[in-house]
């Protein structure tokens, strides 16, 4: 784990994203005018490779933008976005095309994501086949051997993605995700919406995968519960600046920001209601 | 409240309805499902995606979809039977003495239409007032679910709104004419936490102001401490257990629902849990189309036993206002 000060030659950032903007232009009024709605502004953190960081915010934040410029789904209006020595930023879409496969990203409704006319070997197959690797046999070969690393039995390969049920198509979308073989996973609020029992495998898994392929993960979440168990730092945003980020254990104990404080004490409150009826004292 | 005598406003019994869209094999979406509403309770129903908790609330407002069919049993309301109403008679009732606050207010509002507009809507459909007496209801309930400035609101498309505060206009629609029960289908599940709180705290006032009933469905256990009275677990379309909240949470009988309250404990901010591995209940429920004997939840048991598998359990009374069926607690 990145214990803050430790200068291990394996500590440094595989992602650094500095002074990332992004503007949105929104039509308004009887004259339609154009208005500029700043989605992120300025936003720096990074990543040390085989680490997660939680990027929480409510919903309007701009975490999800970030998430999608990290990704290159929209490209930024400024700032850089460091994966290694290249800012990806900069690059033509030609050039991106290699790092897309080293950076992944898993959507929060699954199937909206998917093809509903593919069986579940097709859509793990399709980056695979996109980015041009291996023959037919060893992309299915490839598909079912990710399949059991995520927890589906692979005799269902030939299943329609529509016969999965909600916990098993998050399955599967990691599974897609995982097929180019990664280094970085943008998790946009992967976890919400899911029963609890099936965000707790859902979250074992993450955390299994991660161990197995020292996979760095940016993980977008409203749920500060959640990525505390997660994350090894917490960056707050709001409003498209990030107000505070830390170490997980700092930013919850010691929370600055009243955005940040907010947080905590609208999860502690809960806590305290929830322990008093459990009857015991936390 | 449980253990007072209040009127009862519902009773559901042995209510059993199988859904097959486009003719697919029959889903028995709820099975056998009892359940009892008093005046002025909050019910909790707290079941995962697939236990019938829904199926619940829609036939109660009669809003099951065309492919549902009711294979027995009743949902009585106030002495009358809700599934053999006629239209014109129901209508009577949904929205006036029954009504519903919907997961997502964003999809049950209607977009082109004023906030103001859509809540006097209601009052039209069920009150004989006059308009300005109306207008001025209406910012009476937009004021009463927490609106400083009533007029902006009712002036408002529900786009111009936050989530939150549609969950509010929502909420003043559904209460607009007085229900004595208003079903709430994840009401807070769409909203951050700071909103929800806030969102619980309006319907407990609600509650306390009007004796309004509440049925409050939701995944997530953790919304009913502090705010409902009685919670009935549900799994596979099955009511598993029904008890007191405290009694729920503190001592849980039906392995599912002790499972459940074990999981909700990834609620509690722990600092010092980073990348700790989280309690889980393996396997995945029951594929519904295949109906067989036996307890739903079996598979998955770490307690199941050979008679498990074989025969339905019962379901027992092992104090006073509870209710399992588990073959833990005898046959």
């Amino acid at each position: 784990m990145g214990t803050d000060g430790c200068i291990a030659r394996n500590s440094l950032p595989f992602l650094r994203v500095c002074g990332l903007t992004k503007n949105y232009v929104r039509r308004s009024g009887i004259w339609r005018t154009r208005i500029s709605v700043g989605a992120v502004r300025g936003v720096d953190f990074e990543i040390t490779a085989g680490n997660t960081l939680a990027l929480v915010g409510s919903s309007g934040s701009g975490k999800s933008t970030v998430a999608r410029c990290v990704t290159g789904l929209e490209r930024a209006d400024a700032g850089q976005i460091w994966v290694g020595g290249t800012d990806i930023s900069r690059l033509g879409n030609r050039a991106l095309r290699r790092f897309r496969s080293e950076i992944q990203m898993i959507f929060q409704d699954a199937v909206t994501s998917m093809n509903p006319r593919f069986a579940a070997a097709q859509i793990i197959e399709e980056p695979l086949l996109i980015q041009g690797r291996g023959s037919k046999e060893e992309r299915r070969r490839r598909a079912r051997e990710l399949m059991s690393e995520v927890g589906l039995s692979p005799d269902s390969a030939d299943r329609s993605v529509m016969e999965f049920s909600g916990g098993q198509r998050q399955r599967l979308a990691i599974a897609r995700a995982l097929a180019l073989q990664p280094k970085l996973l943008v998790l946009d609020e992967a976890l919400s919406g899911l029963d609890l029992s099936t965000e707790a495998q859902i979250t074992n898994l993450l955390l299994e995968l991660q161990a197995a392929h020292s996979l760095t993960y940016l993980f977008i979440s409203h749920d500060l519960p959640l990525v505390a168990r997660l994350a090894d730092r917490i960056a707050v945003i709001s409003a498209g600046r990030i107000v505070e980020q830390g170490p997980t254990p700092q930013v919850i104990s010691s929370p600055n920001h009243p955005k940040t404080k907010a947080l905590v004490g609208s999860a502690t409150t809960f806590q305290k209601t929830y322990a008093d009826m459990l009857g015991v004292s936390r | 409240m449980t253990g007072e005598l209040s009127e009862e406003l519902v009773q559901i019994t042995d209510l059993t309805i199988t859904y097959s869209p486009g003719g697919s094999p029959p889903v028995r979406a709820s099975d056998h499902a009892r359940l009892e509403i008093h005046r002025g309770e909050v019910i909790g129903v707290l079941g995962e995606s697939g236990s019938g908790k829904s199926t619940l609330a829609s036939a109660l407002l009669r809003l099951l979809p065309s492919y549902a069919r009711c294979e027995s049993g009743s949902v009585m309301f106030r002495g009358r039977n809700l599934l053999k109403l006629r239209e014109p008679e129901l209508r009577k009732v949904r929205g006036k003495e029954l009504s519903l606050i919907s997961q997502d207010p964003a999809l049950s509002l209607n977009p082109v239409m004023r906030v103001g507009d859509q809540i006097a809507e209601v009052v039209r459909a069920h009150m004989t007032v006059s308009g300005s007496e109306r207008k001025q209801h209406v910012e009476e309930l937009l004021r009463a679910v927490g609106f400083d400035q009533p007029q902006q609101i009712c002036s408002a498309y529900p786009y111009q709104l936050s989530g939150g505060q549609r969950q509010r206009v929502a909420i003043a629609q559904a209460i607009a004419c007085r229900p004595v029960l208003v079903i709430a289908d994840e009401p807070t599940s769409k909203l951050d936490a700071p909103l929800q709180a806030g969102i619980l705290a309006l319907l407990s006032e609600i509650r306390r102001r009007d004796g309004t009933a509440f049925l409050v469905i939701s995944h997530d256990p953790t919304i009913f401490p502090g705010f409902a009275d009685r919670i009935v677990v549900m799994y596979a379309g099955r009511v598993v257990e029904e008890g007191k909240t405290e009694d729920i949470f503190r001592r849980p009988l039906h392995p599912y629902t002790q499972a459940l309250v074990r999981l909700s404990e990834r609620y509690f901010l722990n600092a010092g849990a980073s990348r700790m591995r989280f309690p889980v209940i393996a396997g995945e429920a029951p594929d519904l189309t295949r109906i067989d004997v036996g307890c739903r939840f079996e598979p998955r048991c770490p307690e199941r036993m050979q008679v498990c598998k074989n025969c339905d359990p019962r379901e027992l009374t092992p104090e006073p206002f509870r209710r399992v069926s588990c073959f833990k607690y005898g046959n």
